[in-house]
């Protein structure tokens, strides 16, 4: 009735040191050096995280041992051998019990203080100098404006090195979330109010976002790209975002200029001293930026000729609506929002 | 199998066509097997439906499904394992053990308990036309507002996971009050209430969860309803309305609910590991204490699965230590699960295979819980893959585990048959395996950034790699239910049978005849301690006897014995609750026509023993 | 055999364990579901008060003297429901369908007074479902109040069907007291309603 393959405990134990062997080797190459890895942080909101989550993690693995443990060892020494009597019907052992219940009771009290503490320290009101910038986060993509520099741009976050960030967080349309996974957490954007989330990007380079809360068809593209610049270079490029769009040379980006500002496409969109429409991306300096389409592919001429023919196509259930533009008109208008440097 | 009616003195031994018995039983453990077979069944789907996401899932910007069929998927996934999946398989336990455990004959409305099933099916089958329809849902298992809105989700997609929700929350109650009557109003003499299994315990915090948490998506999800067919405001940002009340009332019902699934798997466990340590369960009024302590302190934890929505730092703090307390009553359990084995003398059948694997798995999601539960390290984990893999991880590696347990172990005693026992372990090493490989690697995949619900990705963020392997898992895992349902079929007929009592075991059920008469027990046991039956085969070590073979069950006992006959009303109001609640979607005549039914075979249903014949209650 | 040592209540086959009648219990448990069903519909209006961005407010529209007199009126009911269980205990069928049928009719002019106050606020004072939170939290949380009173009314008036046709006897008690446990349910929460909703500023 009780018949055994072969011994449970063995097993069992091979099978606990293959998934400790696995994830021991998986620390050493996936872990870390990804595009959005949450644990190399970038930002001081990061770093404090990450050390609660460093604390938590050496104890849960501390706890998780010495429970799996006690029960591989209970499985191999207390298994039944033929003719055993029936073992001592023991009920409890209260002292044992309390015990163990308040030695858990500390670990969490371990875990909680530092815990609570962060929870305050990351939501204080952000420091007079903090850099403001509001986000928008629509279906399906981002939309980043600077009140102190009257910038609007889409999808492309710049921010400056070692200076404080207080994003303001808008929702015109449904629930999304806000992710830098290199610099921090998360925080919803909740149609109805503004969150805020503060924190100091440490590290200049290149980061990716994403939406982190399902928000109807193509919430899995709704991405955006991260640069934060060292300091000189976030004010050039301040001031490059404030200058008026290049004016092209190229006879495609010219005829591009005068099909754009004769389409629908004024009606959705905002290039300064062109159109003022409010619905989709801010295309000012649209060429400037390295993706399209809230990053879901590179800036390039082919891909964003493909994007204006039909943007369901390359993005399910985008709100930009399919033109009719042809194959040339497509590529004209690509030429000149690619000319908006 | 003889009919029930032959058991009613007077009633005419009327033999009934095999469907119509079914369709109009009122015995509890008939209703069990329906339960489970269903269960397993939307379970079986809910599992396809896995395994298409895992196939588009396993290589970046794949293009397996569209957009919209993977938004379906997921939603279909979460709300049918959930709903459809584990909560019945739950039932169906209830249903068939429950009485056998109290020492009972019956539940205390056999009737309402029909109709609790007939509901579930009704309200599984409509969810799931949704995909007959072209239209299944895509607002997620949990719907948040204002996604779920007239304007953001104009097709009915919305509608049937609204209204298929609200049929089984139906459902779901009416087997709540009926357990809790149940259990605290048919025990047998002498059992009172700290005598009880702790699996009948762990039922009974259940039921009152049920009873008290549903009302709050009930709610819920009546405002939604009144708000895509009534023109309300309650979820509409641009009249003032607030998003975030959705999500306080589902999870004010989704934090309990999460303890409603996994109290009972718990239940089984601490019935299981007794049974093959031969020993009884360490500090079992610990862990019933354990057991209402979750269940009480449950409703105060809800919004820590909104960390992420900007509640301010004291409702973040006070929630953060809610849920680092409820940690405690559950971590301890743990321990006294793994006391119980120390020092016994373990028989390594499949039943405790599955236990042991749920004390192994289900720590290992408690420990990824207490995780979340600090906010800081949460806004990195909350809607990742790590979340994802911390719920799997308990209510797979937890309650399915643990169901499975007890279908090993319950399954001797509920056909007559014992499940194959190296099938058995074959399908544990598959699925303990297959498992692992599925889910462990999705915590990477949550700390290297990959959010969820998105139905594909970009093949340069070092995610490719643990998408083939977590895919590869989740097709052993289908193979272990292979070999599960191949031993259920190989063993119908030549399954080797059962006694009694197969398993040496502790509690009432095992004494009586597998499979139990309709009557349950010839004669209805007194009780004078836990594991009872126990101690009457071995006595108590104190110098108390065994007690011996009791006396032969004479002919006159039985013939006093009365238990319901069958009833057509519950499967009737069933389908007449549906028809006016389904009828929200497609016409006012229908609401009207279906509420007027309702009413009607309300009526009836409870006219049926207005004047019952002599010996019966209602 | 110690089986027999049972106690005599068994052999009513509704009174369990507890010595409670199964049909009370099961009723007092679903009233218990009930208060988190109204709690979260109160705890919806509450979120909601003041919150509204157009419209009527709750004090430009309430008529509290006609409210107080419906509030008086379930009250009064909930009295006759207690005279006539009183009656059905003593077998008194007839004054027990008579004061059934009092504590019917005071539900129904409650109802009726409710279909009244709902017509007046929205032909006259513009408030509909739709017109802002204040009209949608108001009316689901009271018309689904006025839904439950309904169906006592409804449940009642059977009873006494059942009664005049001679089918109701002091053996159906425990039914009857079933129907009167949800009926002071409902009244309770009206008083609950009344206060939070029309009384407090």
């Amino acid at each position: 009735m009780t018949k055994r393959l072969f011994s449970a405990s063995t097993a069992r134990t091979v099978v606990l040191l293959a998934g400790v062997a696995l994830s021991l080797s998986s620390c050493g190459w996936s872990l870390w050096d990804n595009p959005m890895t949450t644990v190399r942080p970038k930002s001081d909101f990061g770093r404090w995280s990450d050390e609660i989550f460093m604390l938590i993690s050496w104890t849960t693995l501390v706890i998780f041992i010495a429970v799996e443990g006690a029960l591989l060892y209970a499985c191999w020494r207390f298994r039944d051998r033929p003719g055993a009597p029936i073992p001592k019907q023991i009920h409890g052992h209260t002292v044992l019990e309390i015990s163990w219940t308040i030695a858990f009771a500390v670990v969490l009290l371990i875990i909680g203080i530092p815990t609570i503490k962060l929870i305050f320290k990351t939501q204080e009101a952000p420091a007079a100098t903090a850099l403001r910038v509001d986000v928008a986060g629509k279906q399906w993509w981002w939309e980043f404006s600077y009140p102190e520099f009257k910038i609007t741009t889409a999808n492309e976050l710049h921010l400056p090195v070692g200076q404080s960030v207080a994003f303001d967080l808008h929702a015109p349309d449904v629930i999304h979330s806000f992710w830098i996974p290199q610099l921090g957490g998360k925080r919803d954007v909740v149609p109805h109010r503004v969150n805020r989330i503060v924190m100091t990007p440490a590290v200049p380079g290149e980061y990716l976002g994403q939406c982190a809360e399902y928000c109807g068809m193509s919430h899995a593209n709704m991405r955006f790209r991260v640069v934060v610049h060292p300091k000189g270079e976030f004010d050039a490029w301040v001031k490059a975002q404030q200058a008026p769009p290049a004016e092209s040379t190229d006879p495609l980006a010219q005829q591009g200029k005068t099909l754009f500002a004769q389409s629908a496409c004024v009606g959705c969109h905002t290039i300064a001293g062109v159109s003022a429409g409010q619905i989709g991306p801010n295309l000012t300096h649209f060429g400037s930026r390295k993706s399209l389409a809230a990053n879901m592919m590179p800036n390039t001429a082919a891909n964003l000729a493909k994007w204006v023919e039909n943007p369901d196509h390359l993005k399910p259930g985008a709100r930009m609506p399919n033109l009719g533009m042809s194959g040339e008109q497509s590529k004209a208008i690509a030429a000149y929002l690619l000319s908006l440097k | 199998m003889a009919t029930q009616a032959a058991f009613m003195p007077g009633a005419q031994a009327k033999e009934q066509g095999v469907l119509w018995s079914w369709l109009t039983t009122v015995d509890h453990k008939r209703i069990g097997i329906l339960y489970g077979s269903t269960a397993f069944i939307f379970f079986l789907i809910g599992g396809i439906e896995a395994l298409i996401m895992r196939l588009q899932l396993a290589r970046p910007d794949n293009t397996l499904v569209s957009a919209q069929t993977f938004n379906e998927l997921f939603t279909m996934h979460g709300t049918t394992m959930v709903f459809l999946a584990i909560m019945p398989m739950s039932a169906a336990f209830f249903n068939f053990m429950i009485p056998l455990m109290i020492g009972a004959r019956d539940v205390a409305f056999p009737r309402l308990n029909a109709l609790s099933y007939w509901i579930f099916l009704s309200g599984g089958l409509f969810l799931n036309a949704s995909w007959l329809f072209g239209m299944a849902p895509d607002g997620g298992w949990f719907g948040y507002a204002n996604l779920t809105s007239a304007q953001f989700s104009p097709a009915h997609s919305i509608d049937f996971w609204m209204l298929g929700l609200q049929i089984l929350g139906v459902s779901s109650m009416l087997a709540g009050f009926n357990f809790i009557v149940t259990i605290l109003n048919m025990r047998a003499p002498g059992m009172t209430l700290m005598r009880m299994p702790v699996f009948i315990w762990m039922s009974l915090v259940t039921q009152f969860l049920l009873v008290l948490a549903f009302p709050a998506i009930t709610v819920a999800l009546i405002l939604l309803m009144f708000d895509r067919f009534f023109g309300t405001l309650f979820y509409l940002p641009s009249a003032g309305g607030d998003p975030l009340l959705w999500q306080h009332l589902f999870w004010i019902f989704g934090h309990p609910e999460v303890y409603i699934l996994i109290l009972p798997a718990m239940g089984i466990v601490s019935e299981v590991l007794p049974t093959f340590a031969r020993k009884p369960l360490f500090g079992a009024p610990v862990v019933i204490y354990s057991g209402i302590m979750i269940g009480f302190f449950g409703f105060g934890v809800w919004s820590h699965h909104m960390f992420s929505v900007g509640m301010g730092p004291v409702a973040d703090s006070a929630f953060s230590i809610a849920t680092m307390l409820i940690a405690v009553p559950t971590g301890v359990k743990i321990l006294n699960w793994i006391s119980t084995l120390w020092g016994g003398s373990i028989r390594f059948s499949t039943a405790l295979y599955f236990s042991l694997g749920f004390i192994a798995m289900f720590t290992m999601g408690g420990l990824s819980g207490v995780m979340h539960a600090s906010p800081p390290v949460d806004l990195q984990q909350t809607d990742t893959y790590f979340v994802v893999a911390h719920f799997h991880y308990v209510l797979f590696g937890g309650s399915i585990f643990g169901l499975f347990s007890g279908a090993y172990y319950w399954w001797p005693k509920i056909t007559g048959r014992l499940l194959d026992e190296g099938l058995g372990k074959l399908h544990f090493w598959l699925m303990m395996i297959g498992f692992n490989v599925t889910f462990f690697p999705q915590h990477f995949l949550g700390l290297i950034g990959m959010p969820r619900r998105i139905y594909t990705y970009a093949p340069d963020l070092g995610w490719n790699f643990w998408n083939m392997v977590s895919t590869i898992g989740a097709f052993v895992i289908a193979l272990s239910f292979v070999v599960f349902i191949y031993n259920v079929i190989k063993t119908t007929r030549t399954g080797q049978v059962a006694g009694p009592d197969p398993w040496d075991g502790r509690t009432l059920e095992w004494s009586i005849p597998s499979p139990p008469p309709v009557y349950n027990f010839a004669r209805v046991p007194t009780v004078h301690e836990r594991d009872d039956f126990w101690l009457g085969k071995y006595g108590d070590g104190h110098g108390g006897k065994p007690r011996g073979a009791p006396a032969p069950v004479t002919a006159a006992e039985l013939a006093a014995i009365h238990m319901p006959p069958p009833s057509y009303w519950p499967i009737l109001l069933a389908i007449a609750l549906s028809i006016m609640v389904t009828g929200i979607m497609i016409s006012a005549y229908q609401i009207i026509v279906g509420g007027l039914l309702t009413l009607f075979l309300m009526y009836k249903f409870a006219m049926e023993y207005h004047r019952p014949p002599e010996g019966h209650g209602h | 055999m110690a089986d027999h040592a049972v106690p005599h209540a068994a052999h009513d086959p509704n009174i369990g364990t507890t010595g409670l009648d199964h049909r009370k219990m099961g009723m007092w448990i679903f009233l218990g579901s009930d208060c988190m069903f109204f709690g979260s519909l109160i705890g919806t209006y509450l979120a909601y008060k003041g919150k509204s961005l157009s419209g009527p407010g709750p004090h430009d529209v309430f008529n509290i003297p006609l409210t107080s007199y419906s509030a008086a009126l379930l009250l009064a009911s909930s009295l006759t429901m207690v005279l006539a269980l009183a009656a059905l205990q003593h077998n008194r069928v007839k004054a027990a369908a008579g004061w059934l049928t009092a504590t019917a009719l005071m539900g129904l002019h409650f109802v009726l007074n409710q279909v009244y106050e709902f017509w007046s606020f929205a032909v006259h004072e513009g408030l509909k479902l739709s017109t802002s939170l204040f009209g949608s939290s108001f009316y689901v949380l009271t018309g689904f109040h006025g839904a439950h009173v309904t169906g006592g009314v409804i449940w009642l008036l059977l009873i006494v069907s059942l009664a005049l046709r001679g089918k109701i006897d002091a053996r159906d008690y425990t039914k009857v007291e079933v129907a009167g446990l949800y009926w002071h349910f409902v009244d309770i929460v009206w008083i609950a309603i009344f206060t939070v909703i029309y009384l407090i500023p």
